[in-house]
């Protein structure tokens, strides 16, 4: 089975990437929380449940959601669309905010508001809601972006026929470092059918690498 | 298809180290949750199910000795060593397969060595081993696996995913063995968190009961080794069917109505070409908070199964977290090779909305498979079937 990417997007520091376009971000900023806000405005999405997610989800929930702004709706059926996502450092960046609550006895203060992001496929299920996606999940840890990974899994799933599209990628965060890359996955043939075009990039490990490096 | 077996297991509760003694444990209807009154876990005395820690020391000792390795007890982590324990005791009979070629270790942690954020730990290890790919780099290479371990960390349905994930892959025919372990610790970390949510019971949890107030964390590792060779193997179970789902619905919060589990369970089924009726029993997620056991009543009705003995482990040992998929697998993989239900811990009389059959007495009976389910955070769902070889 031929797989293709039919669109894609990633964000860091310096911009964000949909498709063949890159936007840098209209001020400079040199920390997360402004530059991710900036972004989400500029973007013109209207989702308030956005500011109560932490930093991964935030960045994960905006890669997806301009890529999805560029997926035809009738690619895939949401019960059949999969979400396998990756990165290296976990939900670490919440598990220090969540740490800090708990320092001292004096100031114990844990939230569930904040406890229930130290876990990193909080992510997916944010982007499972967002667009109603009920499909197969997994949340897999890399010290690396790993594409051999990702396209094993991916394929694995396409093969077996337990997916009809498939949303992969990275998303890692931790303090102010940060990087995604979310790429949108389905049949050839459907990818005709649904857009009535042709030319895609392959599903590939070296699609993937080159994709994410020049995000 | 090549089919897949499982070959070899090993669990670690506080109801003791092999699978055999936490068998023996959850037919007597013993429970490993207890008081912890000494404020290590939260300032207020909390129920909850540990891992005897000198034990540990001794298992620890004797699997290194017996592995043939001379390392410092001191550099592992609490929750590495219940990984290796777990690791090497499920694999000793098959010393060969852990360096094979064709041999995929898969490890499932929803938290890893969390613990070392504490600031009287933080210091003891190198800072990068609070990282999930480096607790599983040290385990890789203790052993001395080939390959880079697979690493799922997908909340409370990470075990079972780990365990589909490796099936699957053996199943498309890119490894011929695995070796699938699950552990999670308990440390304040996770303790607090679950008391903010105002999730935790004071006393052993009762899922599927009238009387259920929530839920009882407990620690564990367990291991399952998988094989496409039977001929090697005292191959008697496969795993037949597999799915998972999202409830898209809630980040914390169960599906409403359980639609997105009994699509996980039906999926599985149906690759496994089961129809509801012929499932022997269902070993549930039950975590005995209201919200979570009543979602998988309705599931359970909606996918058919109202009429399959259910039960849940979680009144034994707790909730094992990122361990509990693979622990709960093993022991029901073992309650199908004896023929013997097992009790629901903690159950008297049901209090969730469909009229579920929950197991309410340990009985012999002939079982040819079993249905395996679990829900987490972020609304995912995971559903595995386990069949008798040719049955």
């Amino acid at each position: 089975m031929k797989l293709v990417i039919v669109s894609y997007a990633g964000i860091t520091p310096y911009g964000i990437r949909i498709n063949e376009q890159s936007r840098l971000p209209e001020e400079k900023f040199s920390t997360f929380a402004p530059f991710i806000k900036s972004l989400y405005k500029e973007e013109g999405i209207n989702y308030p449940k956005f500011y109560k997610m932490d930093s991964l989800s935030k960045l994960g929930f905006l890669s997806a959601e301009v890529m999805m702004k560029v997926v035809n709706p009738a690619l895939a059926d949401p019960e059949k669309t999969g979400v396998v996502l990756s990165n290296a450092a976990s939900s670490l960046d919440t598990d220090h905010a969540h740490q800090e609550t708990i320092r001292n006895r004096s100031e114990y203060f844990p939230s569930p508001s904040v406890f229930v992001y130290t876990l990193p496929n909080i992510m997916i299920g944010e982007i499972c809601i967002r667009h109603h996606l009920k499909g197969e999940n997994a949340f897999l840890i890399s010290r690396n972006f790993d594409s051999h990974l990702l396209y094993r899994y991916v394929t694995g799933l396409f093969q077996s026929r337990r997916v009809e599209a498939c949303i992969t990628g990275w998303v890692d965060l931790l303090k102010d470092q940060f990087r995604s890359l979310l790429m949108m996955v389905v049949p050839a043939e459907k990818a005709v059918i649904a857009e009535g075009r042709g030319s895609w990039f392959p599903f590939s490990t070296k699609t993937m690498d080159t994709l994410f490096n020049q995000t | 298809m090549p089919e897949v077996f499982i070959a070899g297991d090993h669990v670690i509760t506080s109801l003791g180290f092999g699978t055999s003694s936490n068998l023996e444990c959850l037919y007597n209807e013993v429970t490993g949750i207890r008081m912890v009154p000494d404020g290590t876990l939260l300032p207020s005395p909390v129920s909850a199910s540990l891992v005897d820690p000198t034990v540990l020391e001794e298992e620890f000792l004797d699997a290194m000795r017996s592995f043939g390795k001379d390392v410092d007890p001191g550099s592992f982590t609490h929750l590495e060593k219940l990984f290796i324990v777990s690791i090497f005791r499920a694999t000793c009979d098959y010393p060969a397969l852990i360096s094979d070629q064709e041999t995929l270790l898969v490890l499932s942690t929803t938290k890893g060595n969390i613990d070392l954020l504490e600031p009287g730990k933080r210091d003891r290890f190198p800072s990068d081993r609070i990282f999930l790919w480096q607790l599983a780099k040290v385990i890789q290479d203790y052993f001395g696996f080939i390959h880079p371990p697979l690493i799922i960390s997908n909340a409370c349905i990470s075990g079972l995913v780990a365990i589909l994930t490796a099936a699957r892959y053996m199943q498309a025919g890119w490894f011929r063995h695995a070796v699938v372990s699950g552990g999670d610790i308990l440390s304040e970390f996770v303790v607090s968190g679950f008391h903010s949510f105002q999730s935790l019971s004071q006393k052993p949890c009762r899922p599927f009961d009238t009387g259920r107030d929530g839920l009882s964390l407990g620690e564990g590792a367990a291991t399952m080794v998988l094989s496409t060779s039977p001929l090697s193997f005292p191959g008697e179970i496969s795993i037949t069917g597999s799915a998972t789902t999202n409830d898209a619905n809630h980040i914390s919060g169960p599906s409403r109505t359980g639609y997105e589990l009994s699509l996980a369970m039906s999926r599985a089924l149906s690759e496994a070409g089961l129809s509801p009726g012929e499932i022997g029993f269902i070993n549930a997620h039950g975590t005995a908070t209201p919200f979570n056991d009543e979602m998988e009543s309705k599931a359970l009705a909606l996918a058919q199964l109202l009429g399959v003995p259910v039960n849940s482990f979680k009144g034994y040992f707790g909730h094992t977290l990122g361990a509990a998929g693979v622990v709960e697998s093993v022991l029901s993989v073992h309650s199908l090779l004896r023929d013997r239900l097992i009790r629901s811990g903690g159950f008297a009389a049901l209090g969730v909305p469909e009229p579920i059959s929950v197991i309410d007495r340990a009985e012999s009976r002939a079982l040819r498979n079993c249905l395996k389910t679990a829900s987490g955070f972020g609304g995912c769902n995971a559903a595995i079937v386990f069949q008798k070889h040719g049955l």
